[in-house]
């Protein structure tokens, strides 16, 4: 079995503090990843580490066999690592097939005088594009929202936006920081549908989710972080059982 | 429904409204091009033609301030290369103003990039800094080099001449930067609408996020501040015959602040905004002659009142959008045609392709 992603002995430090230590982790082709863990466990960090926010202190970062530690992030994301952010990164002051489109931006490859001139093949790639980023947004249900302003939308539609600007880039594994965080019940059942039918897709999901109801309903895999070590990884069932994990979420017995 | 409207679904929101709008463009086109025709007053034309001047320096400075958000306070200094090269060429070398162009450019570019390559990098208030540094190196080497003529500067250039046209009246060069704002302006609207214009905005709202989109900030950094001197030299290289003597102090940090003031004032990132903020930059302190000594401070006053009535600029990025729709609303229903209808299979999802 091919891992997509996969982490070896990866540490990260801040001065002294070890935000993550040897996390060796491997993430299956076709896989839906929950990492779960308590605050401050260090699942962004981890995040950031995969895909080229921070640099490890140690460790490497494999994708699809070859090493990618350390690299820009936009490279990163060039290879077809995208990822979506906690705090939901949109570009407010541009519409939202804009910021669809902005998703898109590597395979808008029209060279200068293409563009310039409004030649034939920008024609035909701005297009098919428009095309693409309307379907995408269809997928997600924004596709009424087309033309308004990003900023002006509220939380969980920009949620989805998010989801839609990562899907027209054709990835091979997505990343979502707590996609269901601070949304509705009702987004929240939206949401997981989304993220059901982007696996559905083939498209490889990685997700840090606080949820664990919903964690337990989508995942196929669950690695549970821990003050930057792992302390269980495995089948959702078997993870939900497991005493380690009981512990930290729960506080230790009193003896 | 044309392939245009298909390449800019926001444009596919056929009301009356739009079309007044259109209306309004080409009025506005005509009006202008016809100028030299309703006066003869040479002074009106040669406030008109600076007017130009400055729209095309802020349509340059747009790209850089207004799509990728870097605060650039040496503008002028692309400004002084293009009139700088253009003056020696023409004058010691007997080059025409046309052919002078073109090193003109190839030595702004290379400032842009020995500039741009280590310092894009930093952000907001640093970048601020070092441009200014940069604008006040290239006016220190114009006061200094014997080659630029020192303080007084290079004078004497000769006319412009386009074949066997020679343009040398205020009409004249009007003309000539009328189809230099027409030609930018579209230059600028072309980048908008392309991955490039796209990357940009990205980069002004959200560096971070935008290399989660693949986007290669530092390049697309440089390609703004490139494109910027671009266009501020090809301004500069026809400002020297235009004015037929430059000097140093034309191209000073105030010229600078005054390109800047034209893209804030108009609305950041804002073709049409850039376009009006320069005519207000340029025409204001002349309507306010009769205030003579007091010019300044009520050109002052005047633009402290504009930016606390319209923060974000006389025409703002989307500004028509808002006004439409707004426009609509009172009149009756919208009827906005998604793109998904227009493009037909458009509205399959991914899901189905895979």
């Amino acid at each position: 079995m091919t891992a997509t992603l996969e982490t070896d002995h990866l540490a990260l430090q801040f001065g002294g503090v070890n935000a993550l230590s040897d996390v060796s982790i491997q993430i299956a082709e076709n896989s839906l990843h929950a990492i779960i863990g308590p605050n401050g466990a260090g699942k962004t960090s981890f995040f950031n580490c995969l895909t080229g926010y921070y640099r490890p202190t140690s460790g490497a970062v494999r994708f699809q066999g070859s090493e990618i530690t350390g690299l820009d992030a936009a490279k990163v994301a060039a290879l077809g690592v995208r990822r979506t952010f906690q705090n939901i990164r949109v570009f407010p002051k541009m519409s939202v097939l804009e910021n669809v489109l902005a998703g898109g931006h590597l395979r808008a490859t029209s060279n200068l005088v293409s563009i310039v001139f409004a030649g034939p093949g920008f024609r035909r790639q701005e297009r098919l594009l428009h095309d693409e980023a309307m379907a995408s947004l269809e997928f997600v249900g924004l596709a009424d929202q087309w033309n308004n302003l990003a900023g002006d939308l509220p939380y969980g539609m920009r949620k989805r936006m998010e989801l839609a600007r990562v899907l027209i880039a054709e990835p091979v594994v997505v990343l979502l920081d707590e996609p269901a965080a601070g949304v509705s019940s009702v987004e929240r059942e939206e949401l997981s549908q989304v993220i059901q039918r982007i696996h559905d897709r083939g498209t490889c999901v990685v997700m840090i989710e606080h949820d664990v109801d919903l964690v337990m309903e989508i995942a196929t895999d669950v690695t549970v972080l821990d003050n930057g070590r792992i302390i269980a990884s495995g089948l959702p069932q078997d993870v939900r059982v497991n005493p380690d994990v009981i512990r930290a979420y729960m506080g230790r017995e009193r003896k | 429904m044309s392939t245009e409207n298909l390449l800019r679904p926001d444009r596919i929101n056929v009301s009356a409204f739009h079309v007044v709008r259109k209306g309004l463009v080409v009025a506005f086109v005509v009006a202008a091009a016809f100028l030299p025709q309703m006066t003869q007053n040479q002074y009106y034309l040669g406030v008109a033609f600076q007017a130009e001047m400055l729209m095309c320096l802020a349509l340059g400075l747009n790209i850089v301030v207004g799509y990728a958000g870097m605060l650039d306070l040496g503008f002028a200094a692309f400004f002084a290369i293009g009139a700088y090269t253009t003056g020696i060429l023409s004058t010691k070398e007997h080059w025409s103003i046309l052919a002078s162009i073109a090193p003109g450019v190839v030595v702004a570019v290379i400032s842009a990039l020995i500039i741009g390559f280590p310092t894009l990098r930093l952000r907001s208030d640093y970048l601020a800094v070092v441009t200014l540094g940069f604008g006040e190196i290239i006016q220190a080497i114009a006061i200094n080099l014997n080659q630029t003529g020192g303080p007084t500067g290079i004078y004497a250039i000769p006319a412009l001449t386009i074949g066997s046209v020679v343009v040398a009246s205020n009409t004249g060069y009007y003309y000539v930067f009328f189809v230099l704002v027409v030609v930018f302006a579209l230059f600028s609207s072309r980048l908008r609408s392309s991955r490039f214009g796209r990357a940009w905005l990205c980069i002004r709202e959200d560096e971070d996020a935008a290399k989660a989109m693949g986007i290669n900030t530092n390049h697309y950094k440089l390609y703004a501040y490139v494109f910027g001197a671009l266009l501020g030299s090809i301004t500069g290289s026809l400002y020297a015959p235009a004015l037929t003597a430059i000097s140093p102090a034309s191209f000073g940090f105030s010229e600078s602040l005054l390109i800047v003031m034209a893209v804030a004032i108009g609305g950041l990132g804002s073709i049409w905004g850039v376009i009006f903020g320069a005519a207000v930059v340029e025409i204001f302190p002349e309507v306010f002659r009769s205030f003579a000594q007091a010019r300044l401070l009520v050109f002052g006053v005047a633009l402290v009142i504009l930016m606390v009535l319209r923060p974000r600029g006389l025409f703002p990025e989307r500004a028509f959008r808002g006004l439409g729709a707004r426009i609509q609303s009172r009149f009756g229903p919208t009827h906005v045609t998604s793109p998904l209808q227009v493009a037909g299979d458009a509205g399959k999802s991914p899901l189905d392709e895979s």
